[in-house]
């Protein structure tokens, strides 16, 4: 092979991984991200049960119930609308009312998200980036002074 | 102390400046006094910021709350080791041992590059002196560790309780020495695009200091891995959280610039390849620098949020990538192409190698800038996971894990494919019946498990029978056979070390993910549970006191066969004070390879607590491995013929000298 044919065929290669790395990334972009919805939003975009998303918003005061074994239910709130949230499993050390959460799971068949994870902020001084920005544009919420 | 400290950085970032200038004009005007300038300022600069960032240190380890950093993170009451690695436990002082790396690397060029040529030198000191300016210039604008508090307050606000743990230790400055080690690389890319040419000291040079930065890079997210998982309590080892990405894509780059420029200094072929991937590498360690570090992504990493930051290591990044990037686009084709080679050789493989890992990079710089991007264009929030990288990264990795055991196999120029095939002909057997004896006796074991273990396996017995064909195995009587393999080049070694370490680590991620149980109960004291024969009895929580917090320690025993108590696992909630925070403190226990990994959650009314459980098969083998490659690379390092900067000249009168005393 010359040097030019051999130069080609790299080139060829490469750009055949790149094709096929692409079109991967792209369907799993399409298939595999979730996306992040406030309580509110939910009301004018249809999610349908069974698919993944994350739901982000405050736990609602007085709404969480250990109720058997390990699984608790609670209320995600944005001060608008609330969701009714089941989750199994061990809470986050910095869960607790009022507290901005993200849950990532899916609407059951009886409108009740199921989560199967919860994540809160590893710090007590910072509320989730999505959860912060989300109930600021709803006006519910200011940056506090500290 | 302090104001020396601060004094000590800004007279650090002056040098820096003198630095990325004076032995540049010099290498241009060929002046030999000015390019004679660079070194004895680099190690000035070191210095300096050695003495800065000690200055700091000492004001965590005397807990001098009038300086704002140390009462932000810190408290009298916290052991001192925490204290002390509490200086590097926040955006500010971590910034400080960026930069303390970045003058030590330069300063170790500085001192050993005797032998490099005068101009070439003179040239990799200035870009290191650029990217320090720049480091020192954000330090002292926006970060600045040594700004006082009037009044001084009495007590700190304590570090962040899940840093205060030995893995803060471990993890940060390896991974900074890996992050920033690249930057050598960098330096010494953009010096020969500076000249206009490679010459052979280049390639001779660049090869350990790629090796060097990828050994620290696989041990610091090694560590990361490790104490993540058991620090947090969830059991995982890597979530895909964009701030593991950031370390990961300089790794994946890294590698593929070790392998590159293998090629590069045996064969001097993919030169400008090799040259482009340096820069590309150190620009994913400034890009996982920006992402950590500008708080545009929430993670544990993401100290305090100031904008200023952000925008200011963003004008850092675009200024080196895009500077760089645009002096090789000037410069590259100047640059001759090297030697020719058969697509089935050992020059090939190492290409395809590349092809997998740089695609690989590009698809986890996707899936980590995709979501910050489609925030930045349409407001809309998506979180990309683990099934985004398993649907793209996954595909990638296994034909790559698949063709590893044939590189160092291949004759180098032209290749015997099918001779190297027979070869391992013995190591397929065994993948083989590693798959076979997974998916047919295991039970609940899936076509990916057994494809997984065989792969493994795969990759390790293709390291032994690398070794055992370099030695001879077969064609030579035994003792002369021995004799060959201590005799075999480390470098050799190294190759076979990293490649076993690759399967350790591939071996202990299928084992942990496919074959791993877990359960989640409420349990009253007194109560046992069973979790893949390992049974556990709960014995209570009791209330425990520490120095900077209190805890409620739930204490379980393992009872054996006879039901004898077989030794206990504690696991605690702890509360600390300060901060008004709560962690919980997992408990490990590891069988063999495995590990019982036990996480106390909340406590109910009726009093029982909740506990989450998991069996972890071979998990320890996922750190395991990555000490195995570390291991690969120090052998390689030690190979004679690239010792790190050992001068040709330099060391052998000093030698000579000390002979007759």
């Amino acid at each position: 092979m010359t040097r030019k044919q051999k130069r080609m065929s790299v080139i060829l290669a490469g750009l055949a991984f790149l094709g096929a790395a692409a079109g991967l990334t792209f369907y799993a972009l399409g298939q595999k991200a979730s996306y992040f919805y406030m309580p509110a939003d939910l009301a004018t975009a249809s999610v349908p049960p069974g698919q993944r998303i994350r739901l982000g918003g405050l736990v609602e005061k007085g709404t969480i119930m250990r109720g058997q074994g390990a699984t608790v239910a609670f209320s995600v709130t944005d001060k608008q609308k609330s969701v009714k949230v089941t989750y199994t499993g061990i809470l986050p050390d910095l869960f607790r009312e009022e507290q901005g959460v993200i849950t990532e799971g899916a609407f059951g068949p009886d409108g009740v998200f199921v989560a199967d994870s919860v994540l809160a902020k590893h710090d007590e001084r910072y509320m989730p980036k999505e959860v912060a920005d989300g109930l600021k544009a709803k006006g519910v919420w200011q940056e506090s002074t500290n | 102390m302090v104001e020396t400290g601060h004094f000590a950085l800004v007279l650090a970032f002056a040098l820096s400046l003198v630095q990325m200038m004076v032995p540049l004009v010099g290498a241009r005007t060929g002046n030999q006094r000015l390019m004679a300038v660079g070194g004895p300022v680099t190690v000035t600069g070191f210095a300096l910021t050695a003495l800065s960032f000690a200055a700091l240190a000492s004001a965590y380890a005397g807990s001098d709350f009038s300086v704002a950093s140390v009462w932000e993170n810190s408290h009298s009451l916290q052991p001192m080791i925490y204290k002390i690695t509490g200086t590097w436990g926040n955006h500010e002082g971590s910034m400080l041992l960026w930069v303390l790396i970045l003058t030590f690397f330069g300063a170790l060029v500085a001192v050993f590059g005797n032998n490099l040529p005068a101009t070439l030198k003179a040239n990799v000191l200035a870009v290191q002196g650029m990217i320090g300016a720049a480091f020192f210039l954000f330090i002292l604008a926006t970060s600045n560790p040594f700004i006082r508090l009037n009044p001084a307050p009495i007590e700190g606000r304590d570090l962040n309780p899940i840093l205060q743990d030995l893995g803060l230790a471990i993890h940060p400055p390896m991974l900074y020495l890996g992050y920033v080690g690249f930057s050598i690389c960098f330096s010494f890319s953009v010096a020969a695009l500076i000249e206009g040419r490679i010459d052979a000291s280049w390639a001779r040079w660049v090869r350990p200091w790629t090796l060097v930065a990828w050994m620290f890079l696989t041990g610091g997210i090694a560590m990361g891995s490790y104490w993540a998982y058991y620090e947090l309590g969830w059991g995982g080892f890597w979530f895909w959280d964009p701030v593991e990405n950031a370390s990961f894509m300089p790794w994946l780059a890294g590698t593929a610039l070790l392998h590159s420029a293998i090629v590069m200094e045996k064969r001097s072929a993919l030169k400008i390849w090799t040259l482009l991937l340096a820069i590309l590498t150190f620009s994913l360690s400034l890009l996982g620098t920006f992402l950590v570090r500008s708080g545009v992504l929430t993670s544990v990493h993401a100290f305090a949020t100031d904008p200023a930051r952000g925008v200011f290591i963003l004008c850092i990044l675009t200024l080196f990538i895009g500077g760089s990037l645009t002096l090789f686009a000037l410069r590259a084709s100047r640059l001759t192409a090297g030697g020719l080679f058969h697509p089935i050789s050992r020059e090939g493989a190492l290409v395809l190698n590349n092809l997998f890992l740089t695609t690989a990079t590009a698809t986890v710089l996707v899936g980590t800038l995709y979501p910050l991007a489609l925030e930045a264009l349409t407001g809309g929030k998506i979180s990309v996971g683990a099934p985004f990288f398993d649907l793209t990264f996954g595909p990638l990795m296994l034909p790559l894990l698949a063709i590893v055991p044939f590189g160092p196999l291949l004759a180098w120029k032209r290749g015997d494919a099918i001779a190297a095939s027979q070869r391992l002909i013995a190591a397929f057997a065994l993948a083989i019946a590693a798959m076979l004896v997974t998916g047919l006796f295991i039970n609940g074991a899936s076509v990916f498990a057994a494809l997984g273990v065989g792969l493994a396996v795969w990759l390790v017995g293709g390291a032994l029978t690398d070794l055992a064909v370099k030695s001879g195995f077969g064609s030579v009587a035994p003792a002369v056979m021995l004799r060959r393999f201590a005799g075999l080049p480390r470098s050799v070694f190294g190759t076979a070390l990293a490649h076993l370490g690759l399967g350790l680590t591939l071996l202990g991620i299928v084992g942990t993910l496919c074959f791993g149980t877990e359960k989640i109960l409420s349990m009253r004291p007194g109560e046992t549970v069973e979790l893949s024969g390992h049974t556990l009895r709960f014995e209570g929580l009791s209330p425990q006191k520490g120095p900077n917090f209190t805890e409620d320690r739930g204490r379980f025993l393992l009872l054996g066969a006879d039901g004898n108590a077989d030794g206990a696992i504690n696991s605690a909630k702890r509360f600390y004070p300060v901060r008004q925070t709560v962690t919980t403190e997992s408990g490990i226990r590891t069988i063999g390879l495995s590990q019982l990994y036990l996480s106390l959650g909340d406590e109910n009314n009726d009093g029982s607590v909740v506990v989450r459980l998991w069996w972890k098969p071979l998990v320890t083998l996922i750190w395991g491995g990555g000490l195995v490659m570390m291991a690969g690379a120090a052998m390689s390092l030690l190979d004679r013929r690239l010792r790190v900067g050992a001068p040709a000249k330099g060391r052998t009168p000093a030698a000579a000298l000390a002979d007759p005393t």
